[in-house]
């Protein structure tokens, strides 16, 4: 006699019923009726109020498109984006390289980290004047804020990941003949990584708002700049349309870290909540 | 562990008086006092070189504190930024905390915020500055508003997610002991997500720290943040570094006091590391 | 064809490298012939681990020395090869890259690593799971890849610490059994370290027996038990039971 299948089963028994709807099996649905009614208030409100101050969405919208149409948009997103790719890079390849080095060496985390522990302390907008009288308002300037924004979440995790590898991994390498360079490449930094995959979502976001603050204080090129123009133009609708870019950003790049992350992790036991 | 006599006579016949051979690493301690040591003074030498509107040296620096806190110029606009700092950051927390729990606990609030909640903290809180300025004004209520939004989504967030971590595995342990929504509230959600709030909360000092110096030196009126642009515009380099010398430790012992804290008040809680 | 002559070992208090903390290894000598099964037996704290780790020139002694094929060793070399307790595999590697991980090391071409780990991963019987990761399989299943991965380098002498420690009863009876036959189908030497009388009885041809403070060496058993023990019931052998007892009855006083 073949076995029943579960499904058999259920029928036979006179399990099968349908679920009872809810309104939570559609929370999409939610959210959309949420944001189109604080669209729709918005509109109407915002219509009503002083447009100095106060703007509205089909206004943001048609400042969109002609941001969009003049390509004033594009082109200093493009700036920013260049300075935010050279900054992290920096900031990356410091972070990551300092990183493995003071993990694996006591010598030099005791030489280093007292410096680096009060550089860090130090809320880095507060260096930004100095770094502005020292580099100019160019763009070398920026790429400093950036990094400064962005070294220490990768610094900090790094050092940690690489200080948390199991010494018997290490061993197991020295076991098989590994040379120093063959263990911190094919043991420790792998096993790291997780670690380091996690400094680098944090600094992606740290780094975006070193580039606000950049371009907000040098005010010549980028994003950031528009904005501070546009304030001081009271357009209020353009202020929105970088500001939503902005949010754009962050969220892009937040995600796109994260969905790089958990590719490395595939081989982790559970990934961690995020 | 102190050695038996077998151990003794052991090390007797092996003859291992010698310690260990001089190694930096057994130094520590003694490694990080020189290198801290060391710069200091090569700043102090070469600062001295340099163009003093360029770099200043520790010794200056020194003079310059004396000389801000005796003229009280200082403390005046020390005290107006924590004034503008503790009401945001008092704001935010009540907030983030009371909205992160009804989110965290009622699914169809979760849908009706969760767009702008994520919205927002995926948006760098400085690009608001400029928004707020032009709203708000000059005055401490733009400033109060940064300071708010900086402090506010650290919290929400953790407190969020903290309900989330919980509700799946605790609440049952509270029906099935007949609890009702409130005492599950009070007796199982709110304490075991504490440890959440808490790491919410210490991140939310240091952002918020952060968004009121940004704030007040965009705005450049009162407040350290603007002493920082008025000090640098002036070239005063050996003044600058006295606000932002005071804001770094600020910042360590707001953080620490946290820490503390949120240790005694979860003390079953592993500690986490940092970050 | 391996000598350890007078080795001493002293462990240093961590916060105190002045002061010594324990004496793991004192005047401990002993030698293995070619294609010798020998376990090295005793309680937690006899030094056993300490000593096949400065065979294996992962630690270095104070005194004494260490000899295979009458050169001295004081670090890893292609000679000896290790299985860890915990195993020790690479968990972002399959099993197949965990294999080759020796291979790598030491440069082996990947196309012919790739064809030698296969090879270890039949001997062990794993061939199916080379794209698994160690996660995600059992306990046993990965001491295989680990015996897999140190086999690959065809060392001379085989070093396990405590390698069956960490899985179930059954498996460990069970691997117990493929580490036998895997063994008599090379010619290597092994020293295998264990706190379990009946495994180094069943397995070796000689079981050194241990003491702690200081650790050192008790007396060796020889176990002339016939050979292939796979086969019909060796431990129901009354020798079995004796060599049992007697090991037991060393440990104790």
């Amino acid at each position: 006699m073949a076995a029943l299948t579960d499904e058999q089963i259920i029928d036979e028994l006179g399990l099968r019923r349908e679920r009872s709807r809810s309104i939570y099996d559609h929370p999409n649905l939610i959210r959309a009726a949420s944001v189109l009614c604080f669209l729709a208030l918005w509109e109407v409100y915002g219509r009503r109020s002083d447009p100095l101050l106060l703007t509205y969405p089909t206004a943001v919208f048609w400042a969109a498109i002609q941001l969009i149409r003049t390509g004033e948009l594009l082109r200093q997103a493009a700036v920013s984006l260049a300075t935010l790719g050279v900054g992290f890079g920096v900031s990356l390849v410091l972070g990551v390289g300092l990183g493995l080095l003071m993990g694996r060496s006591r010598v030099a985390e005791a030489l280093l980290d007292p410096h680096l522990n009060a550089l860090y302390a130090t809320p880095q907008v507060a260096l930004t004047p100095l770094l502005m009288m020292w580099l100019g308002l160019g763009f070398a300037v920026k790429v400093v804020i950036i990094f400064l924004f962005a070294f220490f979440p990768i610094l900090i995790n790094t050092t940690s990941g690489v200080k948390n590898v199991s010494a018997s991994l290490v061993e197991v390498g020295r076991a098989y003949l590994a040379s120093e360079r063959q263990i911190l490449f094919k043991v420790v930094f792998p096993a790291a990584l997780p670690f380091i995959m996690a400094g680098i979502r944090l600094a992606v976001g740290r780094a975006l708002v070193g580039m606000v603050v950049a371009e907000l204080f040098t005010a010549i090129t980028g994003l950031g700049a528009m904005l501070t123009l546009y304030g001081n133009l009271f357009e209020t609708a353009k202020m929105f349309v970088v500001i939503g870019v902005f949010g754009l950003l962050g969220v892009g790049l937040i995600r796109a870290t994260q969905a790089l992350e958990s590719r490395m992790a595939r081989w982790k036991e559970t990934e961690r909540a995020t | 562990m102190a050695l038996n006599a077998l151990e003794q006579q052991a090390l007797t016949d092996l003859d291992l008086s010698r310690a260990r051979p001089f190694q930096l690493a057994d130094r520590l301690g003694a490694v990080r006092v020189v290198s801290v040591g060391l710069v200091i003074l090569v700043w102090e030498i070469f600062g001295r070189d340099v163009n003093p509107l360029f770099l200043s040296y520790p010794s200056a620096i020194a003079r310059a504190t004396m000389q801000l806190l005796a003229a009280g110029e200082f403390q005046r606009q020390a005290l107006g930024s924590l004034q503008v700092y503790a009401i945001g950051l008092s704001a935010a927390l009540v907030l983030g905390i009371a909205l992160g729990l009804l989110m965290g606990r009622y699914r169809l609030a979760e849908y009706i915020l969760d767009p702008y909640v994520y919205a927002l903290d995926a948006t760098p809180r400085v690009a608001l500055i400029p928004l707020l300025l032009l709203w708000f004004g000059l005055g401490p209520m733009s400033k109060i508003a940064i300071v708010f939004l900086s402090g506010l989504f650290p919290v929400l967030m953790n407190t969020f997610s903290g309900v989330r971590t919980v509700s799946a595995s605790l609440v049952e342990v509270g029906r099935a002991y007949g609890a009702g929504e409130r005492k599950i509230f009070t007796k199982i959600i709110l304490p075991a997500c504490l440890p959440f709030i808490m790491t919410g909360i210490r991140l939310a000092v240091g952002r918020a720290l952060i968004g009121i110096i940004t704030a007040e030196m965009f705005a450049a009126v009162t407040g350290l943040g603007a002493l920082l642009i008025r000090y640098s515009s002036a070239l005063a380099t050996d003044k600058f570094f006295v606000p932002v010398i005071f804001l770094a430790v600020l910042g360590v012992i707001l953080t620490r006091a946290v820490g503390l804290w949120e240790k005694r008040l979860a003390p079953w809680k592993e500690t986490e590391r940092a970050l | 064809m391996l000598e350890v002559r007078q080795l001493s070992k002293v462990f240093f208090e961590q916060n105190d490298p002045s002061k010594p903390g324990l004496v793991a290894l004192y005047d401990v000598s002993f030698s293995v012939r070619k294609n010798e099964f020998v376990c090295l037996l005793g309680p937690s704290g006899c030094g056993k681990t300490t000593l096949i780790r400065v065979i294996a020139g992962l630690i270095q002694a104070d005194r004494g020395e260490i000899r295979v094929d009458g050169k001295p060793v004081t670090a890893p070399g292609r000679d000896r090869c290790m299985v860890f307790q915990q195993f020790g595999l690479l968990p972002w590697r399959t099993v197949l890259g965990n294999v080759e991980f020796g291979l790598e090391i030491d440069g082996v071409p990947r196309e012919q690593r790739r064809e030698i780990s296969r090879r270890y991963l039949e001997l062990v019987e794993l061939h199916g799971f080379e794209n698994y990761y160690p996660h995600q399989i059992s306990g046993g299943m990965q001491q295989r890849v680990g015996i897999a991965r140190a086999l690959s380098k065809e060392p001379d002498i085989l070093l396990m610490d405590e390698p069956f420690g960490a899985v179930d009863a059954q498996t460990r009876e069970q691997l117990q059994e493929e580490l036998l036959k895997i063994w008599s189908k090379t010619d290597t030497t092994v020293i295998f370290v264990t706190h379990s009388i009946d495994e180094s009885v069943y397995l070796s041809d000689r079981v050194i027996v241990m003491q702690s403070r200081p650790g050192r060496i008790k007396e060796e058993v020889r176990v002339e038990l016939p050979r292939p023990r796979w086969e019909g019931d060796v431990k129901a052998d009354p020798r079995f039971a004796q060599l049992r007892a007697r090991i037991r009855e060393s440990l104790r006083g």
